[in-house]
């Protein structure tokens, strides 16, 4: 019952949130500063996660392809296949429902708890409009350049870690990577971005917006965020991939 | 002007107001007194549609509020300042930000305007010169002022005020009370405070109403609270021995005797 009365109040917010700005102005200034917060403010993490993610990918295929017959360039497949279709736009994804979904949840619950969105609202600015629409909408920007950027680094940390330890060469790795390639895999992943991107903003502003209590709710309530974001994104990964594939 | 008839809110099983009509009348410190968990802030939040009230009319200057769309509320609260009792001032703004979001959020005036207008209203509660500071580096005191300077600057005909005065000392009280005072005067505003600020009452309270248990209790100004005999109002006005004593010698002053 619980969970119809979450997910009622979801979709509410959400149809709530869309009106037309008061100062488009405004509005766009308030877009741009979240593309910074979200989009520059989790670079460095994406970064470090993908490279990682390949260079491990790499490691960890070559020590389970053992059979002699098998071509070496399948290893340069499986990293570019595994890293597009799942750990770019899902890794990420989860590692952006912590980084950037407990920071909108505990800020939006900060303004609820010291009455900073009441504020909003007496000065007749639709708060949802102004506070949640500027996130969601950058998130969708900002998110998919991300998960782009994660497939690029780890397919490049997978060609760094196969070089530097010499499990193969790296003109093996970028044939590999060019052989069975499937367009259709990055229109995959970045439908899955998207779709996460919306899921990694929304949630968390629920959480954040509709905080009641003060401090300890707020943490609660962004912990509670970070979870229910990351069950989403895994069902909503079976579903698009059951759907899609 | 403010007229409300018979508002009525609960919370689950709580009935926090119960059929309460009054007027707040423009020019006017109307004040809410009663004790904690009156109901007065509820009162003030229905009044403004933070809440949505059971029962009851709202009225601003003849046009019902309770009956108003979403896009017509929204415009009139376009004329609603409120201090809110924690300020809640915008922490990542400085306060020239905000005192400048209303105006650049509703109107298309130019930078230089909109920054003229907001170093008149920062003089007017005396802030000049800290147009760059965060609200993380101001006194309570200097919060309450920018929150102050952030509600008028729209030139609104309604102010709501929830307890201005809650963490403040006796004199930045005054201080705040006279400024809230004075700028209702000046812009023939409707004001509404919240309070249980005895000082606030006293000096400032033009049009009271007194609410016990989410009911209308009594209504009249400073100087009919002095010669009421409503023992509830009474109890909690003149809670203390000294402000009996004030009474006393308040009354005597009255009837001109000599102390």
């Amino acid at each position: 019952m619980r969970f119809f009365s979450h997910f009622g109040k979801y979709f509410i917010m959400l149809k709530g949130m869309i009106s037309k700005p008061e100062n488009s102005k405004l509005y766009w200034k308030e877009f741009m500063h979240q593309c910074s917060e979200i989009g520059m403010g989790s670079l460095g993490i994406v970064c470090i996660i993908s490279l990682f993610m390949g260079a491990v990918s790499a490691l960890q295929t070559a020590y389970q392809i053992t059979s002699p017959i098998m071509s070496k360039l399948i290893i340069a497949q499986i990293i570019r296949d595994t890293v597009i279709l799942e750990f770019a736009p899902t890794l990420i994804c989860i590692v952006l429902a912590g980084v950037v979904g407990s920071k909108i949840a505990s800020e939006l619950g900060n303004m609820r708890v010291s009455e900073q969105i009441d504020a909003i609202e007496i000065m007749g600015i639709n708060s949802k409009t102004y506070l949640i629409m500027p996130k969601i909408a950058a998130a969708l920007v900002t998110i998919p350049m991300l998960v782009i950027l994660a497939m690029v680094l780890g397919i490049y940390g997978g060609r760094l870690t196969v070089g530097i330890s010499g499990i193969i060469s790296t003109e093996t790795y970028d044939r590999g990577l060019k052989e069975l390639f499937i367009p259709y895999n990055v229109f995959f992943a970045m439908m899955k971005a998207y779709t996460f991107a919306f899921i990694v903003s929304s949630i968390p502003a629920y959480f954040g917006y509709y905080v009641k209590g003060g401090s300890l709710e707020i943490g609660r309530n962004s912990t509670k965020s970070v979870v229910v974001t990351c069950v989403v994104i895994l069902f909503a990964d079976y579903i698009l991939a059951a759907l899609l594939l | 002007m403010i007229e409300f008839k018979n508002i009525s809110k609960h919370f689950d099983e709580k009935q926090v107001l119960q059929d309460v009509s009054h007027i707040m009348y423009s020019g006017k410190t109307n004040l809410i007194i009663g004790t904690s968990g009156s109901g007065k802030t509820v009162l003030q939040k229905c009044l403004v549609g933070l809440y949505e009230v059971d029962g009851g009319e709202i009225i601003y200057d003849g046009l019902s509020f309770t009956k108003m769309n979403d896009e017509e509320k929204k415009m009139l609260r376009q004329q609603i300042g409120m201090l809110f009792q924690g300020s809640a001032l915008f922490d990542s703004m400085t306060v020239e930000g905000n005192v400048k979001f209303p105006l650049d959020m509703f109107t298309k005036d130019k930078e230089s305007e909109k920054i003229k207008k907001v170093n008149e209203v920062l003089e007017r509660v005396n802030l000049v010169g800290t147009n760059n500071k965060l609200p993380s580096q101001l006194s309570g005191g200097m919060k309450k002022r920018v929150g102050i300077a952030r509600a008028i600057v729209l030139n609104p005909k309604f102010l709501f005020c929830d307890e201005p005065n809650s963490g403040l000392d006796p004199q930045t009280s005054m201080l705040i009370d006279k400024l809230i005072h004075d700028v209702t005067i000046e812009f023939n505003m409707t004001t509404i405070i919240n309070t249980h600020d005895m000082n606030s009452v006293m000096e400032i309270g033009n049009n009271i109403i007194y609410l016990k248990d989410g009911k209308k209790e009594w209504t009249g100004n400073s100087k009919d609270i002095i010669f009421s005999e409503n023992k509830n109002l009474n109890d909690f006005i003149f809670a203390s021995e000294f402000l009996q004593d004030a009474k006393q010698m308040r009354m005597l002053e009255a009837k001109g005797k000599k102390i």
